[in-house]
């Protein structure tokens, strides 16, 4: 009988993933199913949930954007490496500078360090939108607007908070004792920080680097405030461009939507032992 | 006290000295960074808001002293904003907690394909804003959209509707979108703490006789505490500055039915051209964070955890 119950509760929990599994996955399966299909079979009334006539036409314009007959898939092959070059300097900044504060914060004591980690954390959740118009004003009279190192400057005032916090995380982790034996031998603080710190926690750096690029990929008001040419947007600025538009061309950009959501995850599969420290080094606390 | 001894005492003081200005020396190109791009705007901003300041050219700074911030507070869309910016924030944080619990419960029961079904929150998450935001936008559509597609093909509806302009629906519809998208980030921190669990003293309470609600209510939530409080907090502060997703489904509408506050500071800023209210707004929102900030820091982080 006790077995009986068993097979019961596992059934009934069973049964309750479905309703879960049907949530998370109609919306992407569909739309990746519409990515593939054409124009005038995404109309069809009922819905081919799977195309009669699938095609890779979408992807091929993004990724051969002369050969595209509309301006969505050329839009896109800009935007996509736009964004590449502007998360990837995003990150590097991040990492490299926001290192040495994580260190200084974790393990050196001084004044103010706890005033400068709060103060950090109170950083993080200022609204981008209550930041912009100074911002805005400075760049407009410096000709900055269109320019990468502009989305560059203004992403790090998420990212580097954000990767400050995450890299602490992981560096609280390294044993004191390590540090201390290295004193001892007459190791420098930098010493420390370089050679034994740094090299242990190579993988809580690629992470780190990993989540701020997500970050950075995801950013959206500063983009749009800060582009005005197609060839300056980011991919979520090209995406919101386009789709306001009566007579765009939808499953190009359905295609695009696919491209740009692959990246982050597939980079969330590959770190996904990290998720939840960097989520909550995100979030408030290391 | 030895001469050795007060040598030693300087020597560690010095070195004390030493270790702090090497501190100093790695904080201050990110403080630099930090305090450029956040502390210097809200200054700025809150100067600005004294301004009547219309954007275009030829057009001057005027000094109005309170008066864009009187001018916000007797607009009867700014109080109705914050009202709805409320409302979006309850009921989507409402809803992620209590999804995000019950599928992080439903993990940690390890029914068959828990792992899988832990793998696959992954791609909600992951997804980027803006692409989740268009997404729903192409669901509800009214030409082509799956959520008509569905409906109909269940029999519930006749004929396609255009959901996004249901002005009683819009709001709620952005809300399931913003679900989809943040829900995993809340199931996935309360499993994580879930495992780390002790599992004893449930046991112990299962063999003096508790019920299994009684064993969630009593020993497993108040040990969940600290992580729905992590998550608790991420989320409202996400969520009171919710804008991406308004902007790509809905800009608001229909009839300023989706205007959250950041929409609306953002709509004074730019399209508007009103950088006076659009200030006021702004510093009111930073003002707003930092007191929530405060709050939450101090709930969550406590000093004995720092050093």
């Amino acid at each position: 009988m006790m077995a009986g119950r068993k097979v019961i509760r596992k059934v009934f929990l069973f049964l309750l993933t479905l309703p879960v599994f049907f949530f998370i996955f109609f919306p992407v399966l569909w739309l990746f199913s519409a990515s593939l299909s054409t124009q005038v079979e995404l109309f069809a009334i009922p819905m081919h949930w799977i195309p009669y006539h699938p095609t890779l036409q979408n992807y091929l314009d993004i990724f051969f954007p002369s050969l595209a007959a509309s301006t969505v898939p050329r839009t896109f092959a800009v935007s996509l490496i736009n964004s590449v070059k502007i998360a990837s300097g995003v990150t590097l900044v991040s990492i490299v500078i926001g290192s040495l504060a994580a260190y200084a914060l974790v393990r050196i004591p001084f004044k103010l360090n706890r005033s400068i980690q709060l103060g950090i954390i109170a950083t993080r959740m200022i609204p981008e939108v209550s930041l912009i118009l100074p911002l805005f004003i400075l760049a407009s009279s410096l000709q900055l607007i269109n320019k990468p190192i502009l989305l560059i400057v203004t992403y790090l005032s998420f990212a580097l908070p954000y990767a400050i916090w995450m890299m602490a995380a992981f560096f609280q982790t390294v044993p004191v004792e390590l540090e201390e034996a290295a004193r001892l031998d007459g190791c420098s603080r930098l010493g420390i920080l370089f050679r034994i710190v740094m090299p242990i926690s190579v993988p809580g750096l690629i992470s780190t680097a990993m989540f701020t690029f997500l970050l950075a990929w995801d950013e959206f008001f500063y983009a749009l405030i800060f582009t005005s040419t197609l060839a300056s947007k980011t991919v979520p600025v090209a995406i919101a461009e386009f789709i306001g538009r009566y007579t765009v061309n939808i499953t190009g950009m359905m295609a695009g939507g696919i491209l740009a959501a692959l990246p982050p995850v597939i980079l969330a599969f590959l770190f996904q032992r990290y998720i939840v420290t960097g989520m909550t080094a995100g979030a408030v606390k290391g | 006290m030895s001469i050795q001894s007060q040598t030693l005492v300087k020597r560690h003081f010095s070195l004390r000295q030493q270790d702090a200005r090497t501190a100093w020396l790695l904080v201050i190109p990110s403080l630099v960074i930090i305090l450029g791009v956040t502390l210097w705007p809200i200054i700025y901003t809150f100067i600005l808001s004294f301004y009547h300041a219309p954007t275009g050219i030829n057009q001057v700074r005027t000094f109005v002293g309170l008066g864009n911030y009187i001018e916000m507070v007797t607009d009867q869309l700014f109080w109705d904003t914050i009202r709805r910016t409320l409302y979006f924030t309850v009921v989507s944080v409402g809803l992620e907690m209590l999804l995000g619990l019950g599928i992080a419960q439903l993990i940690h029961s390890h029914p068959w394909g828990w792992q899988f079904l832990r793998f696959a929150l992954i791609i909600p998450w992951a997804v980027p804003t803006i692409v989740n935001g268009a997404m729903w936008r192409w669901i509800y559509s009214a030409d082509f959209g799956a959520l008509n597609a569905l409906l109909m093909q269940l029999g519930l509806i006749k004929h396609y509707i255009a959901w996004l302009t249901l002005p009683n629906a819009a709001m709620n519809l952005v809300i399931v979108a913003d679900v989809w998208h943040t829900m995993p980030f809340v199931a996935l921190v309360l499993q994580a703490a879930l495992a780390t669990l002790p599992i004893e003293l449930e046991e112990a309470a299962a063999v003096d006789g508790a019920s299994a609600f009684q064993r969630f209510w009593s020993i497993r939530l108040p040990l969940l505490r600290p992580a729905i409080l992590v998550a608790l907090i991420a989320r409202t502060v996400d969520a009171f500055r919710v804008f991406d997703i308004v902007y790509i489904l809905t800009s608001g509408g229909p009839a300023y039915k989706t205007l959250t506050i950041t929409f609306l500071t953002y709509l004074n800023s730019f399209p508007f051209g009103k950088q006076g209210i659009g200030a006021a707004l702004s510093f009111l929102i930073s003002i707003f964070t930092v007191i929530m900030a405060f709050i939450f820091i101090r709930l969550l982080y406590r000093p004995e955890e720092t050093q």
